[in-house]
């Protein structure tokens, strides 16, 4: 078996595993955010009837598309889920630190899990060697409920990656590359495993970014395989208890993909489909209104430390706006603690409540008729930050901050100190 | 059996496009369904309750947000039909009883034709012609056949 099929394996008492089998998989934890948990409440109420969630220590609530409250309605769902997590008994509720990935991350998964969220980024945690996907409110009251979901056994795509990182050429590049080779839909119902030297020489944060874009090709799962830097970063968070598995010798794999990482350029994502990607030099000197660097791929203490050497000294363009948002309370103290937070803040760079921010289109950010936004999310579809009239490019840390300096879109090797 | 008036979609509508981010928090369906696919002036103008939505590849990729499917329901869309549909929408719209059906001819079908979806088959009444239906995986098609994954669960005894 691969190790995919070894997870479920173990969290469905079936000896062997294939794709395609349906089997019904015990949770390690199940999480919902506040663009998604009220409709499962209702449902665990009303349609399920349930009054007990399965385990409260598993069942994590995350406010972080609408924080701080942006609307009475943001504000009244916030209260729907205090008084549910009050109700519930529910130890872990996050309110207005952090994107519901980072903080799952930082606090709560570990190697061989398999855990759900109703919010698609759930993929994220593929970085630490979990199995974990988005699914729907429905699905999530089921799991508060029963603390099983079924799931069908995925096909795997192995994405070997070689080379040595170019200057300049980051994670976000190659997801951005992957996702337009594969397509939107290219990896449906499929977990992609990340392999190979160039993988193994990325650190955590960027090992992240990889997993939690592996969605906007369909794919249900991302992994990568644990390793010293996965335990040192556990560690440091204070976990070191769990099981770590492998592929067998005769794992099998429905496609190899072979990538050479030393070739590749800075890449763009252009509107209004994640999969519209190109080299970054066919749109170089593109005029743009805002640039924002955050969200669940791209907002912890690494990015901010690129857009730092980036910045430093030097100020934002005038006429264009450039906010940054760290992932979590957690990334944003050791900004502040460190300096960097100073050397972006002198820029002329606004910084956010660590959550969603302007990825999402729930809070600040938002914008007009027109206008053009380059960021470091994971999606530019029509309309998601605002006017339906505007345009989302997405690109690496690097590539915004060396954008925010000239306010148009710019090679980040041209300006990395 | 369903019949209905065909409103024709291109490869990968996501679900922000569906039901936006702004309107995620309101505190019901009923209050969002008036904005489904608000931006789409097509779908504004043209819809009526009772057609069926044609979609090309990926239909419902993005975010996993059930409220997509769920505001397609309360506006009623009878069904969706599309070459391939994103594997969370497609979940959630099982789970609510949305019928979503895979079709792998559905360039061929016009804005406005008049379809019936019957058993294993795909009818353009318009035109006459028919188009395979691709079948579900069994377990998934017993809880179409039950009504959705928590009335599923209620006919094995698992809810309270």
């Amino acid at each position: 078996m691969n190790v995919i099929e070894k997870i479920l394996a173990a969290h469905s008492c079936e000896a062997e595993l294939h794709p395609g089998k349906i089997v019904d998989v015990s949770l390690d934890a199940v999480m919902a955010n506040d663009a998604t948990a009220c409709l499962a409440i209702d449902i665990f109420k009303e349609q399920i009837g349930a009054e007990r969630v399965f385990d409260p220590e598993k069942v994590i609530l995350i406010m972080d598309h609408y924080t701080p409250s942006s609307s009475i309605a943001a504000a009244d769902s916030h209260n729907k889920m205090r008084d549910f997590a009050k109700e519930q008994g529910l130890p872990y509720v996050y309110d207005g630190v952090g994107v519901c990935h980072q903080l799952m991350m930082e606090h709560h998964v570990v190697p061989g899990q398999v855990v759900i969220g109703a919010d698609s980024h759930t993929c994220s945690y593929g970085a630490l060697g979990v199995l974990a996907t988005g699914m729907g409110s429905t699905d999530v009251a089921v799991a508060w409920s029963q603390g099983r979901i079924w799931m069908k056994v995925p096909e795997g795509i192995s994405i070997h990656v070689t080379g040595k990182w170019p200057k300049g050429v980051y994670a976000k590049d190659l997801i951005l590359r992957i996702v337009g080779d594969l397509t939107a839909g290219g990896a449906t119902y499929r977990a992609i495993c990340f392999k190979g030297a160039a993988i193994e020489a990325l650190g955590m944060a960027e090992r992240m970014t990889l997993a939690n874009m592996v969605i906007e090709a369909g794919a249900k799962f991302a992994y990568i395989q644990p390793d010293e830097k996965t335990r040192a970063y556990l560690e440091q968070m204070d976990r070191q208890e769990y099981l770590v598995y492998e592929d067998d010798e005769d794992a099998v794999y429905e496609q190899t993909l072979d990538f050479d990482i030393g070739h590749l350029e800075p890449q763009i994502a252009y509107p209004h489909s994640v999969d519209n990607v190109k080299d970054l030099f066919e749109f170089k000197g593109l005029p743009l209104n805002e640039l924002f660097l955050g969200a669940c791929t791209n907002g912890r203490y690494e990015d901010l430390e690129v857009a730092a050497s980036v910045l430093k000294g030097r100020k934002v363009a005038k006429g264009v706006r450039f906010l940054i948002t760290p992932a979590s309370t957690n990334v944003y103290l050791r900004a502040v603690k460190s300096g960097l937070i100073s050397v972006l803040v002198e820029s002329g760079a606004m910084i956010g409540t660590p959550g969603c921010s302007a990825c999402f289109g729930g809070t600040g950010g938002i914008l007009g008729k027109n206008e053009r936004l380059l960021s470091t999310a994971n999606r530019n579809f029509r309309g998601r930050v605002g006017s339906p009239e505007s345009e989302i490019y997405l690109a690496s840390p690097a590539t915004v901050a060396a954008s925010a300096l000239t306010g148009c879109i710019t090679d980040p090797r041209e300006v990395l100190q | 059996m369903i019949q209905g008036k065909a409103i024709v979609f291109t490869d990968n509508i996501d679900t922000d496009q569906i039901i936006g981010a702004h309107l995620l928090s309101l505190p019901s369906i009923s209050e969002m369904a008036p904005f489904t696919f608000e931006h789409h002036p097509h779908f504004v103008t043209e819809f009526a309750r009772g057609d069926i939505l044609v979609g090309g590849k990926n239909f419902g990729c993005g975010s996993s947000r059930e409220q997509a499917p769920a505001v397609l329901k309360e506006r009623g869309v009878a069904a969706i039909v599309a070459k391939s549909f994103a594997r969370i929408f497609f979940r959630n719209a099982v789970n609510l009883g949305l019928p979503v059906i895979v079709c792998s001819k559905t360039e061929e079908l016009r804005d406005f034709t008049k379809l019936e979806i019957a058993g294993d088959r795909l009818l353009d009444l318009g035109t006459g012609r028919a188009y395979a239906i691709q079948p579900l995986p069994p377990f998934i098609q017993s809880l179409v056949d039950d009504g959705g994954i928590i009335a599923h669960l209620r006919r094995k005894g698992k809810t309270a």
